[in-house]
């Protein structure tokens, strides 16, 4: 059991790897027009809602937390904490998801969604175009990887309740909260890549 | 105590174990996946090669007169398309190491068995995808698929042919991660790093590159979807954006995805020449190293491909640099097995003749790519037939033979039977002889300056273009001589023995085909990779 | 099971350093301080990061040797990626 429990451990952290790799490329991208247009990025950031963004990067830290303290719960074998946390990590999620569906629709009336509708006032803004591009290119995967987490803790929190974890088996809470932690991780460098560019921000 | 009497009642193993079509598409036995998996491979490699006899047949003549200018771009990147991302890339990890890591470190299969099964499924619903696109179709925009020409100008099915290549990627990444935690949690008390067969260390170093590389080319593929499908993106030079990060982005996958393609064959060949030389392999550590220092080395030189694309000429200094030392481990894979060979006991059997083969034609190509790495020499034959030809060698004249070399080897094995030796010896003749007239002409029409991708070219490059023609029917025959006796040999083919070739290696200790669950009994390793010397004293039994 | 167990006063520890480097990188970025805040802000959030995978992650306690290595490898592989395309873009305005 304890190889299976390392096997999976193991083959768990590959499947991050790869996660690692694939947002990787659009941070290539970020950096290398980030590079290049530096008064754009600056400019573009300033469009961003500081409060959602840092008040998002609150919720998610909280939900580590309770995705720390479930997969601990498992561990000892405390099958109601499990339930417990695993719903209120599910509950943070959704009030990032909730805060991110507000800001997308501020941002689509004010035409900050790239394509024909494109409208930015002020200079370079072709090049701001590219940096809302990869905003909602990058944070739009992420919210993907947060949605499929929601679902996921959620079949999760479902076998709990019905005791199928518990201090001997329990690999599956713990590569959840792995692949939640690391959603959690790329939102922490998300948050200042695109929203603290500035020294000016809005909000 | 009967004596030397074959039992009339077959003895149960993998193939009979379980009857009907469920007991198949169900399956979590690596030994079946790796067939389901050789089945298809099979399927995708005469699509790309119909795609490729097309090719051959337009360039008969230097007129475009066989078919249109834009369909014989769908031609050639269909081809490669098919070519690489459903049959190079697949075929020797999906078969042969489906079918053999699990049993050659002495486990019953996989770690995850069934998300291995998922890999297949994934596999054959790009296939699907890829093939509904052709079908409707298909792609014109060259097989690494440019922007801005893919993302604006391309009036064909970009988004639907990168969505296949996107699923197939998880396919093989998901291959590469079973392949990795395999090797590492499951290996048979005693079988330590250094007593695998060096066909493990190959395809661990090509899981490295699966599990690393893949994801980038996958989040590339998003990226073209969002631009054509928006109209907008981060490679729209109308914006500021630029062309090359694609390219640099393609490429950071696409280039260690030619290792993908070679490592394993090299695997293959290794484990043959040790058996045919009945000698263990000359520095084993070094081949061993060899296969990571290319993984890892692999993923440093991908710029090599955009010399002329409009890199700085400073980062081309330090990617020409880089992918010199790419080639040292590859020489270090040749010379060792020449030394290998030296004062081996060698027999030519078919396994022997391509693995032969393999080491000639992948010197050639492996070589010719330094040409390429030479920044003068690459802007002259850049983007001709030069290059094609290098590819070539390395893609057919290399992977594709260990993958034949592999697949005679491992016969007996996979399927309980003998193929003909003689009939598997020519064949091996006709696909070399075959394959030399095909390519080398390319070489020198890309010298001449025959550009790449072109439908028409100049009269004065005829002659040779009949000549690739013609080899490409000769190979054509020496490609289907294999399939036909293979499948006759399951019927009327000799029942093989546990182990007809008197080889080392934990899958010759069990039996032709082996059981379900690979083994009897766990083995306990106590002897080091290749002991062709005790085995051939009679030291050490080999055969039930 | 051979896996370490966490005290929960542990978590709620690494929760609270997580809280104030936030509210650190959003102060810090209000300042102006030009080419440097780009390098402040990656600094504080691979410490956020660093305290997530060490110890959310379980990675400080980790069991396997193993583990560490496929981490560390990811990390240097996204590494090649983004330093040398940058070998390009920042060497074209070379003379």
């Amino acid at each position: 059991m304890e190889q299976q429990r390392e096997s999976a451990e193991l083959g768990m952290w590959l499947f991050l790897i790869t996660e690692i790799m694939f947002f990787g490329g659009m941070f290539c991208a970020y950096m290398v027009y980030r590079y290049m247009y530096p008064m754009a990025w600056e400019a573009g950031s300033e469009q961003m809602d500081f409060w959602f963004g840092t008040i998002n990067t609150v919720v998610l830290i909280c939900s580590s937390l309770t995705m720390a303290l479930a997969v601990r719960s498992a561990q000892v074998g405390q099958r109601k904490a499990l339930v417990i946390l695993l719903i209120i990590t599910m509950l943070f999620g959704c009030v990032f998801m909730g805060i991110k569906g507000v800001e997308y629709y501020g941002h689509w009336t004010e035409h900050q969604f790239p394509g024909p509708n494109f409208q930015f006032a002020g200079p370079d803004a072709q090049h701001v175009q590219i940096f809302f591009f990869l905003y909602w290119a990058m944070t739009g995967l992420h919210a993907l990887h947060m949605l499929i987490g929601i679902i996921v803790v959620g079949f999760i929190a479902y076998w709990s309740w019905r005791g199928k974890y518990g201090a001997d088996y329990y690999n599956p809470v713990e590569n959840t909260g792995l692949y939640w932690h690391f959603v959690d991780m790329v939102w922490i460098y998300l948050y200042p890549l695109l929203y603290l560019i500035s020294h000016k921000h809005a909000g | 105590m009967a004596t030397a009497v074959v039992p009339t009642v077959e003895r149960e193993n993998y193939l009979n174990a379980q009857y009907g079509i469920k007991s198949w598409l169900l399956t979590t036995d690596h030994k079946r996946i790796a067939l389901l998996y050789l089945l298809s491979v099979t399927f995708f490699f005469f699509i790309g090669g119909f795609f490729a006899l097309l090719i051959r047949l337009e360039l008969l003549t230097p007129a475009g007169d066989l078919v249109q200018a834009d369909t014989y771009n769908k031609l050639f990147t269909m081809h490669g398309q098919v070519m690489i991302f459903f049959f190079l890339i697949p075929v020797v990890p999906a078969v042969l190491g489906n079918f053999l890591v699990p049993i050659m470190i002495g486990a019953k299969d996989l770690a995850f068995p069934r998300i291995n099964l998922l890999s297949w499924y994934l596999y054959i619903v790009a296939g699907l995808l890829m093939m509904h696109c052709m079908l409707t179709g298909g792609i014109d925009t060259g097989w690494t698929f440019y922007t801005p020409f893919s993302t604006a100008y391309s009036n064909t099915k970009v988004v639907e042919a990168g969505l296949a290549i996107f699923i197939a990627g998880f396919s093989s990444i998901f291959t590469g991660l079973n392949f990795i935690v395999t090797i590492h949690r499951m290996r048979a008390p005693g079988m330590t790093w250094n007593r695998m067969p060096l066909f493990l260390w190959a395809m661990y170093a090509t899981s490295i590159i699966q599990v690393l590389g893949t994801p980038v080319v996958a989040i590339t593929i998003v990226l073209v979807a969002l631009e054509r499908l928006f109209h907008v993106g981060v490679f729209d030079p109308k914006l500021g954006g630029d062309p090359l990060l694609f390219q640099h982005l393609f490429w950071f996958y696409s280039h260690p995805a030619v290792y993908i393609m070679i490592l394993p064959s090299m695997g293959v060949v290794t484990e043959i020449i040790a058996c045919f030389s009945r000698k263990r392999i000359f520095g084993y550590q070094f081949v061993a190293f060899s296969s990571i220092a290319i993984a890892v080395l692999g993923f440093l030189v991908w710029a090599h491909h955009m010399f002329v694309a409009g890199i700085s000429l400073y980062s081309a200094l330090v990617f020409s640099f880089l992918s010199y030392f790419v080639a040292v481990p590859s020489a270090i894979k040749v010379f060792n097995w020449t030394a290998t060979l030296y004062k081996g006991s060698i027999s030519y059997t078919t396994p022997m003749l391509y693995a032969f083969g393999f080491i000639g034609l992948f010197t050639m190509g492996g070589l010719t790519g330094l040409f390429l790495a030479a920044l003068g020499i690459d802007v002259h034959v850049t983007d001709t037939y030069f290059v094609v030809a290098h590819f070539h060698y390395i893609m057919v004249g290399g992977a594709l033979m260990g993958y034949l070399g592999g697949m005679h080897f491992w016969w007996p094995k996979i399927s309980g039977r003998m193929y003909p030796e003689w009939w598997g010896r020519l064949a091996a003749l006709v696909v070399f002889l075959g394959f030399n007239l095909t390519f080398f002409p390319q070489f020198v029409l890309g010298y001449m300056g025959m550009p790449r991708r072109y439908w028409q070219y100049s009269p004065e490059f005829q002659i040779l273009n009949v000549m690739s023609t013609a080899g490409s029917t000769v190979l054509a025959v020496g490609y289907l001589l294999p399939m036909i006796y293979f499948l006759w040999s399951m019927r009327y083919g000799k029942p093989a023995p546990d182990n007809p070739w008197n080889a080392a290696g934990l899958e010759w200790q069990t039996a032709s085909p082996p059981p379900t669950f690979n083994f009897e009994e766990t083995p306990v390793v106590t002897w080091e990779a290749y002991n062709y010397g005790e085995i051939d004293a009679k030291e050490v039994p080999v055969e039930r | 099971m051979s896996a370490h167990i966490a005290t929960k006063k542990l978590y709620v520890g690494i929760w609270a350093a997580l809280m104030v480097l936030t509210v650190v990188t959003a102060t810090v970025s209000r300042i102006d301080l030009g080419a440097a805040s780009a390098a402040v802000a990656l600094i504080i959030a691979t410490t956020k990061a660093l305290l997530v995978v060490l110890f959310f992650m379980g990675v400080k306690y980790v069991s396997q040797k193993m583990t560490i290595v496929v981490i560390v490898s990811g990390v240097f592989f996204l590494g090649i990626l983004l330093v040398l395309s940058m070998a390009d873009y920042g060497s074209r305005a070379f003379k």
